[in-house]
C-alpha cells in the first residue's frame, strides 16, 4: 500500500501517522457466502492460480462452478489449471455499492471476459486495463473476506500497478507496513528480517529470546536503522504480553518464526521434556501470540493510511504427515497447524489474511542429518515476501515442499508410509 | 425443426387489475396478492368459490409457495401454478392458464404476481437471488442488476452504435405516457436533457435507465370466450404465446433473447405479422432490453435497434406505441408484477380502459416478458399477442 501520495516521503523520513484523535474505522469485509463447488476456486486462489473445472468426459470447462457438466451432464468435473488471459468484451464503473464494502470503495471498475478457455466471467477490474474491446490477464486471488476474486489486469505491467485498491485489497504487500518477526536470532530470522526490509518495509522488529546467548545474526541485525531488537521469549507469557502492549498497536504484519526443533525418532530419547518444549514454542508459542497480538491487528484491520493486514507462519511438511524421525517435532507443527485455521476464522471478518509457510527441511543445524536438497533460509524468506506480495494463503516453498504436498494430495496414506520407510 | 403449438381455442384474458404501488410497504408479499385477488372476484363479480384455477408470482412470499398461499386465503383451486420467473412469470402463468381453460382443468384462472418492498428488501434478495448470482456475481460488488445490465448495454453500445440519446429517447417516451396514468409512481414530465445529466448509476446506465423496486400487485383471469360473455366481461383474446428459457447459452454476452429463436411461431400462430401489432408492452428493466426485443420480436433486424428509435415515436399517440403506461421505468417495478404490469396495460388498451391514455384503434397488441438475471444474462423471455374482443385477427395498418 502507498504509505502517503509520491514526493512526502523524504529519505529517512517515515510514513504519515494516522490522526489519533479520529476513530479508527471498523474493517468491513465483502460478501463471503459461496456455494461449495465455488470453493474450488477459493482452493486454486490461495495457492495463487487459475484453476476452473473442466469436464473429463467431453472437455467443457466450466465457470461459474457447476455440479454437472453444462454440455454433457457428466459429474467428473476437476479443477484445471487454465490460460491466464482473456478478452474484455465489456466494462462498467460501479458507482454505488449495496454493501458496506463497496459502499466504502465505489467508484470501482467491473467488467465482462470471455476467458480464453471458453466461459465468460465478471471480473472485478485493475484500473490500468484499456477499454474494451482489449485483451487482458486474468487472476484468481482472494478478497478480504478471504474468498476467491477473478480479477482482470492489463496485459502488461504498468507503473505503480500495485497501487490500485484492488490490488491493495488482495495483497498484503510489505512495502511501508511494520513487520514484527517473532524470532530474529537465527539465519533463517535474519534473511527474513533482510527480505523484509529489502520488500520496502518501513520498520522490522527483530525479537529475541534468551539475551545471554550471543547470535551474530542479530548483531548484524542490531546495526540496521530500520531494525528494532525487540525481547520476545514466545514461551513465556508474560514477555509475549509485555511487548504486545509497547507495540501491539502498531503491527501490520506478524511473521512467527519462532521454532524449537529436536531431530529424533519418539524412542530415541526419554521422558516428554523435549516434546513439551516443542509445544511450548511451536504450539503454545502461537497461542500466546494470537492471543495477544490478534486484538490489535484486528481492530487496525481498516486503518489509514496504513492498515494491519496479514499474519505469517512459518509451519512444516512435516506438520501434513509425519515425519518419524522428526517425530515430536512434526507432531507440534500439526498442532500449530491446526491452530493456524482457527486463527484465520478468527481474523476472517477483520480481512487479516493468515498466511501458512509449509516447507521441507530447511538449512538449520537440526536438519543437519537430512541429505540434500534441502529449502535454504534465503528462499523461504523470499517465499514469504512473494505470498505477502501476491496474497497468497497455502505456500509450498521449494521442490521438496512441493513433492510432498503432491504426494500428499494424492494418496496421504502412500505418504505415511513412505515416510516410514 | 419444432412442431407447431396448436393455437389458442377461444382463450381470453379479462379483468385487469392493479393494487396501487408503493416505494416501500411494511406489508407483505401476502396482503398484496390477496388484494390483487379480492380486487379480481370484485371485478368480475364473483364469488371467491368460482376462481378454480390459481397462478402466483413473487419474490417475497417466502417461506410459503403458492401452495401456502391457498390455505392463506382459503381457496380450494384444482389448478395451481407456482412461477418463479420474475419479468417472463406473466406470460408463463398465461401459457399454463390457456391450456389449463381449454382442457378443462380450471374454468377460471386468477394469474396475480406481487411483491412487498420492505426499506432492507432489495440488498437482502439480491444477496441470495441465485447460486451463479451468489458465486460469481455479488462477490464483485454490483449489488443487483444495475451492474449486470451495465456490461450488457455497454456492449450492445459498442457494438450495435446505439447512443445515450437513443436510451433516452425511450424513456423520455414512456415518462410521457405516464403522465396520464394516476398510479405511475413518476408522474414528472422528463426531458431528454434531465435523462442525460442525470447521474450515472454503473457506467453507462444514468438514474433514469433504472426501474425503482416498489411495492405492489397486478393480476387479470383467463378463461373460455364463453364463460366471459356469460359473466359479460370485457377481453380480450389470446392468439398466440411462447416462452424460452435460456436461449442462445453460447453467446459470451448477451445481445439477443429467446424471442428470436421463437417469433416466427409467435407470429404463425396469431396468423399476423409485426406491421400488424398496434402497440408494444416490453419488459423495460433497461432500456438496451427494449432495443432487443424490438429486434428479435421482428421489428427491425438484429442492430438496427438505434435507427428503429431515430425513426419512431414511441407515446400512446406516437408511430410505435411502447409502453403506454409508462412501463415499469415510471410506474415502478412491483417485484415479480413487473411482467404482469404489461399484460394488464394491453387489456386496459384492447377493452377500451386503460389508465392512461388509449391507443388510437388498439386492435392487437403484444406483451413481451423478461426474466432472472441468474449470471450474467436474463434467461427467461416470453411473449403473447392479444387482441380486441370486437377486431378481425388482421389489423389494420399502422
Amino acid at each position: 500500500m502507498s504509505a502517503s501520495p509520491p514526493g512526502s516521503l523524504g529519505s529517512g523520513q517515515r510514513a504519515k501517522r494516522r490522526n489519533p484523535l479520529v476513530p479508527l474505522k471498523p474493517p468491513s469485509v465483502p460478501p463471503s457466502g459461496r456455494s461449495r463447488a465455488a470453493q474450488g476456486l477459493t482452493a486454486a486462489a490461495a495457492l495463487g492460480i487459475l484453476a476452473l473445472q473442466r469436464c473429463e468426459d467431453c472437455g467443457a470447462v466450466q465457470y461459474p462452478p457447476r455440479d454437472a457438466c453444462v454440455q454433457c451432464l457428466s459429474a467428473k468435473l476437476r479443477w484445471r489449471p487454465m490460460r491466464v488471459g482473456g478478452e474484455l468484451l465489456s466494462e462498467t464503473l460501479i458507482r454505488h455499492g449495496q454493501e458496506l464494502f463497496f459502499r466504502h470503495r465505489a467508484p470501482f471498475r467491473a467488467g465482462l471476459v470471455r476467458l480464453d478457455d471458453g466461459p465468460s466471467a465478471i471480473v472485478a477490474l485493475h484500473r490500468d486495463c484499456e477499454p474494451a474491446p482489449s485483451r487482458l490477464r486474468v487472476r484468481l486471488v482472494l478478497d478480504k473476506a478471504g474468498q476467491a476474486l477473478m480479477i482482470g489486469l492489463p496485459e502488461k505491467d504498468t507503473p505503480d500497478m500495485a497501487d490500485d485498491s484492488l490490488i491493495r485489497d488482495t495483497t498484503c504487500a510489505p512495502r511501508a507496513r511494520k513487520v514484527l518477526i517473532t524470532d530474529a536470532k537465527t539465519k533463517l530470522g535474519r534473511t527474513m528480517v533482510e527480505a523484509l526490509l529489502a520488500a520496502g518495509a518501513e520498520l522490522v522488529w527483530a525479537g529475541f529470546a534468551a539475551p545471554w546467548k550471543p547470535s551474530p545474526h542479530l548483531d548484524a541485525l542490531g546495526a540496521l536503522e530500520p531494525v528494532t531488537l525487540v525481547p520476545l521469549d514466545v514461551s513465556d507469557e508474560t514477555s509475549v504480553r509485555e511487548l504486545a502492549g509497547s507495540i501491539g498497536g502498531k503491527v501490520d504484519i506478524l511473521i512467527n518464526t519462532a521454532e524449537y526443533h529436536r531431530p529424533g525418532t519418539i524412542s530415541s530419547r526419554p521422558g516428554v521434556e523435549t516434546a513439551r518444549a516443542e509445544m511450548e514454542v511451536n504450539y503454545f508459542g502461537l497461542l500466546r501470540l494470537t492471543q495477544a497480538f490478534s486484538p490489535a491487528l484486528k481492530a487496525r484491520a481498516a486503518d489509514a493510511p496504513v492498515s494491519s493486514t496479514a499474519w505469517v507462519n512459518i509451519l512444516s511438511t512435516r506438520a501434513l504427515s509425519n515425519d518419524p524421525a522428526h517425530g515430536t517435532f512434526s507432531a507440534s507443527k500439526a498442532a500449530a497447524f491446526s491452530l493456524t485455521q482457527a486463527l484465520r476464522a478468527d481474523l476472517q471478518a477483520s480481512g487479516i489474511r493468515v498466511i501458512n509457510v509449509f516447507p521441507g527441511p530447511i538449512e538449520d543445524e537440526w536438519n543437519a542429518l537430512v541429505p540434500p536438497p534441502k529449502l535454504s533460509p534465503a528462499a523461504l524468506a523470499k517465499a514469504v515476501v512473494d505470498a505477502l506480495e501476491r496474497g497468497l494463503e497455502d505456500v509450498y516453498p521449494g521442490e521438496i515442499a512441493k513433492d510432498l504436498i503432491a504426494r500428499f494430495l494424492e494418496n496421504p496414506k502412500a505418504l505415511e508410509r513412505e515416510l516410514s520407510g | 425443426m419444432r412442431a407447431a403449438a396448436r393455437p389458442y381455442d377461444d382463450v381470453v384474458v379479462a379483468a385487469p387489475v392493479t393494487i396501487p404501488y408503493v416505494r416501500h410497504s411494511i406489508k407483505s408479499a401476502h396482503w398484496f396478492l390477496a388484494q390483487a385477488l379480492a380486487k379480481l372476484i370484485e371485478a368480475a363479480r364473483l364469488r371467491k368459490t368460482d376462481i378454480d384455477g390459481l397462478a402466483v408470482s413473487s419474490f417475497t412470499l417466502s417461506p410459503d409457495t403458492a401452495v401456502g398461499f391457498t390455505q392463506h386465503i382459503g381457496l380450494s383451486p384444482r389448478f395451481l401454478e407456482h412461477v418463479p420467473m420474475g419479468g417472463a412469470s406473466a406470460i408463463v402463468q398465461l401459457r399454463r392458464a390457456a391450456r389449463a381453460v381449454e382442457a378443462g382443468e380450471a374454468q377460471i384462472v386468477a394469474c396475480i404476481a406481487g411483491d412487498t418492498n420492505h426499506v432492507d428488501s432489495f440488498r437482502l434478495n439480491t444477496a441470495s437471488f441465485s447460486r451463479f448470482a451468489r458465486d460469481a456475481v455479488y462477490p464483485y460488488g454490483s449489488g443487483g442488476p444495475n451492474g449486470s445490465f451495465a456490461l450488457l448495454t455497454a456492449h450492445y453500445m459498442r457494438v450495435f452504435g446505439a447512443t445515450p440519446e437513443d436510451y433516452g429517447k425511450l424513456c423520455v417516451a414512456q415518462r410521457r405516457n405516464a403522465l396520464t396514468n394516476p398510479l405511475a409512481l413518476f408522474r414528472k414530465e422528463l426531458s431528454l436533457e434531465e435523462y442525460l445529466s442525470a447521474r450515472l448509476i454503473a457506467d453507462p446506465i444514468r438514474l433514469f435507465d433504472c426501474v425503482m423496486p416498489c411495492a405492489g400487485a397486478d393480476g387479470f383471469l383467463v378463461m373460455r370466450r364463453a364463460t366471459a360473455r356469460k359473466l359479460e366481461l370485457p377481453h380480450a383474446r389470446l392468439l398466440a404465446a411462447i416462452e424460452r428459457h435460456n436461449a442462445y447459452p453460447d453467446d459470451p454476452v448477451q445481445f439477443r433473447g429467446g424471442w428470436a429463436l421463437d417469433r416466427e411461431a409467435l407470429y404463425a400462430q396469431a396468423g399476423v405479422s409485426p406491421k400488424d401489432i398496434d402497440f408494444l408492452e416490453a419488459y423495460d428493466d433497461y432500456p438496451v432490453m427494449t432495443l432487443m426485443q424490438i429486434e428479435d420480436l421482428g421489428f427491425c433486424a438484429k442492430g438496427d435497434g438505434p435507427q428503429f428509435v431515430r425513426r419512431h415515436s414511441f407515446t400512446t399517440q406516437g408511430s410505435f406505441p411502447l409502453n403506454t403506461s409508462g412501463g415499469q421505468l415510471s410506474m415502478g417495478q412491483p417485484g415479480a408484477a413487473g411482467g404482469h404490469l404489461g399484460v394488464v396495460e394491453a387489456i386496459r388498451q384492447l377493452i377500451g380502459a386503460p389508465l392512461g391514455t388509449q391507443v388510437r384503434k388498439a386492435r392487437l397488441g403484444l406483451v413481451s416478458g423478461f426474466g432472472m438475471i441468474n449470471y450474467d444474462r436474463g434467461l427467461c423471455s416470453g411473449a403473447a399477442i392479444f387482441a380486441a374482443a370486437s377486431g378481425r385477427k388482421r389489423g389494420h395498418k399502422r
